[in-house]
């Protein structure tokens, strides 16, 4: 799997990023500058955690309209992988990729802890690997992170089995709606979530959940 | 020309900045407060000497920009 990190101005979560697609890929990662207009070879398009523009306007407001956001675009309607996480699926909302918005937690606090996840749905290209309903432990450090949607997009979400992760066991901790966690496009190769899957990839943090939803999207492109 | 850009947040959508804000108002002894609803407001100088033109540019930077349609409403006042 080729991968490559857009770096935005106030990202601080794509060395995490690179250098967990490098050990799982096998393979080096490309970094990609916001200010670039075309994207290199790539099977996947990630958008890092962090505070873009200093999270000015709206989280990820600044970043989704940045000149490398039309590539972007263009790469997901090509039926591209792109991953956002944190501050990458505020700026996937904003930017329409995905449908919802990301608000302030509903106890204003910046949030740093582990919650648990469910995996909802695993009819993704994020997912497939992963046990249906399985629940498994994932950090998350956001301070925007209370995902809102009107009724008749997530009915939409619901039924079409497009939230991918909801926090479990009461551990919803920014006030999510439906405790989502995780969505994914209508062709399920765009993901935005919140927890840092990344930050769980080796025995050193404790655990190796997180690569299952990695090796999921190399699994899918061997299959294609 | 300018204008003067409203962003609030829609009926429904919750605004726990506006509720915290309240509790705060209440706790300094405010009473009588029923509601209190946070919002943005954008101050813009343009170059721009037609007001319909000015009108609908400004309404396609709150479209684009300035508000997030999904969360936001928003209101143009020119000044």
């Amino acid at each position: 799997m080729k991968s490559a990190v857009i770096l935005f101005p106030g990202s601080n979560r794509d060395r995490d990023m690179i250098k967990a697609l490098e050990q799982i890929s096998g393979q080096p990662v490309a970094t990609v500058w916001h200010t670039q207009t075309e994207l290199p070879e790539a099977d996947l398009y990630v958008l890092p955690g962090g505070f873009s523009y200093g999270d000015y306007l709206r989280s990820g407001a600044i970043a989704a309209r940045s000149p490398i956001m039309g590539a972007i675009k263009s790469a997901a309607q090509q039926g591209r992988y792109v991953l956002g996480v944190c501050n990458g699926f505020q700026m996937l909302t904003e930017a329409g990729l995905l449908p919802g918005a990301l608000m302030r937690n509903a106890s204003l606090h910046f949030v740093c802890k582990e919650v648990m996840l469910q995996t909802t749905s695993n009819n993704s290209a994020f997912t497939s690997k992963m046990e249906k309903n399985g629940i498994w432990r994932c950090p998350v450090a956001h301070h925007d992170g209370n995902y809102f949607a009107d009724e008749a997009t997530l009915k939409t979400l619901e039924n079409d089995g497009r939230v991918a992760f909801r926090y479990a066991q009461g551990t919803n901790p920014n006030g999510s709606i439906n405790d989502i966690a995780g969505i994914t496009s209508e062709n399920g190769r765009v993901l935005g979530m919140m927890p840092h899957p990344e930050n769980l990839i080796e025995a050193l943090h404790g655990g190796v959940e997180g690569r299952a939803m990695f090796e999921s999207v190399m699994a899918h492109l061997d299959a294609a | 020309m300018k204008a003067r850009v409203t962003v609030t947040l829609k009926n429904g959508v919750l605004d726990p900045q506006g509720k915290a804000i309240e509790g705060s108002l209440a706790a300094l002894g405010f009473s009588g407060i029923e509601g209190v609803r946070q919002g943005k407001v954008f101050d813009l100088e343009l170059t721009s000497t037609s007001k319909e033109k000015a009108d609908e540019e400004i309404k396609a930077m709150c479209e684009k920009l300035l508000a997030n349609t999904v969360i936001e409403n928003y209101a143009v006042e020119m000044l």
